[in-house]
């Protein structure tokens, strides 16, 4: 059962993610990337990390794809977008040749064997439990660090997106608003 | 039975397909989205080897990749709404200003 389940959300999630490598619509492109970002949660939960795959939903599927999509609409994109490509077939070769040198650099180390076990669950503790015991203690300080670098980038997304947010970028070059213009 | 390996292996296909989606991409928001599914790719990988070591190593280095992932976007989108306002464009062939 979970054979099947594994080949199914792996050729699902292929499938997905091509469709938003490959599409011309920003749309359609967001919502595979949000499809499959589901369906990676759960093999998460196929994995047994059942925090991280509520995480993955919460932070990923909630947050990050609401914010690419308040963020289509401060662009013009309900047309296609329009990609000139000089060689398609390079692109192809040098991306899935890199992808592949990198993923045999940090599979080198599994292969070897040289991977150990250093903080393995509690006894009797559920996912949710162990992870928290691991987090607040030898991880407090980067969970600290990372609770900074979220307060900093929110800050910096306020401050970079809301300058001279009182002037309407649409209604610029159209005689529709003309309070809008007057106004800037 | 799946192995560790099998997640791997689509741990790197989905890696591939994000980095051919950021080397081929021209509008800069596709472009946002194949990295996201490069960083998907990669918390891939750290649960299924977190899960296999029976190690929580793992997990909490896909928690801190989640962490990553969001303030880049943050940071990112902002950036990409000022480069607009500049250049009414988002395509990255109509920053190109070295003419050689």
């Amino acid at each position: 059962m979970i054979t099947f389940a594994f080949y199914l959300f792996a050729v699902l999630i292929t499938g997905l993610f091509l469709v938003t490598v490959m599409s011309k619509n920003v749309l359609y492109a967001m919502t595979s990337l949000a499809a499959g970002m589901v369906l990676i949660s759960g093999l998460f939960f196929i994995l047994g990390a059942d925090f991280l795959g509520v995480v993955q939903l919460i932070v990923y599927v909630g947050a990050v794809m609401a914010v690419y999509a308040f963020a289509m609409m401060f662009f013009d994109l309900s047309r296609d977008v329009k990609e000139r490509h000089d060689n398609p077939w390079l692109i192809f070769l040098l991306g899935g040749g890199i992808a592949l040198t990198l993923v045999v650099m940090f599979a080198a180390p599994i292969m070897g064997e040289a991977v150990h076990a250093l903080y393995p669950p509690e006894e009797g503790a559920t996912n949710p439990q162990a992870v928290g015991l691991v987090l607040f203690t030898k991880y407090l300080l980067p969970f600290e660090v990372a609770s900074v670098m979220l307060l900093v980038a929110m800050i910096a997304g306020i401050i970079l997106a809301g300058k001279k947010m009182e002037i309407s970028l649409s209604a610029m070059d159209e005689d529709i608003l003309p309070d809008t213009k007057e106004n800037a | 039975m799946i192995t560790l390996n099998h997640y791997l292996i689509l741990s790197g296909l989905l890696f591939a397909i994000g980095l051919v989606g950021v080397v081929r991409r021209k509008n800069l928001l596709m472009l946002f989205f194949a990295t996201e599914i490069m960083l998907n790719a990669a918390n891939l990988a750290f649960a299924a080897t977190s899960s296999y070591y029976h190690d929580l190593t793992g997990q909490m280095f896909a928690f801190f990749i989640i962490a990553v992932a969001a303030s880049e976007v943050a940071v990112g989108l902002g950036l990409l709404i000022l480069l607009y306002k500049k250049y009414g464009s988002i395509n990255l062939d109509d920053f190109t200003i070295m003419k050689g």
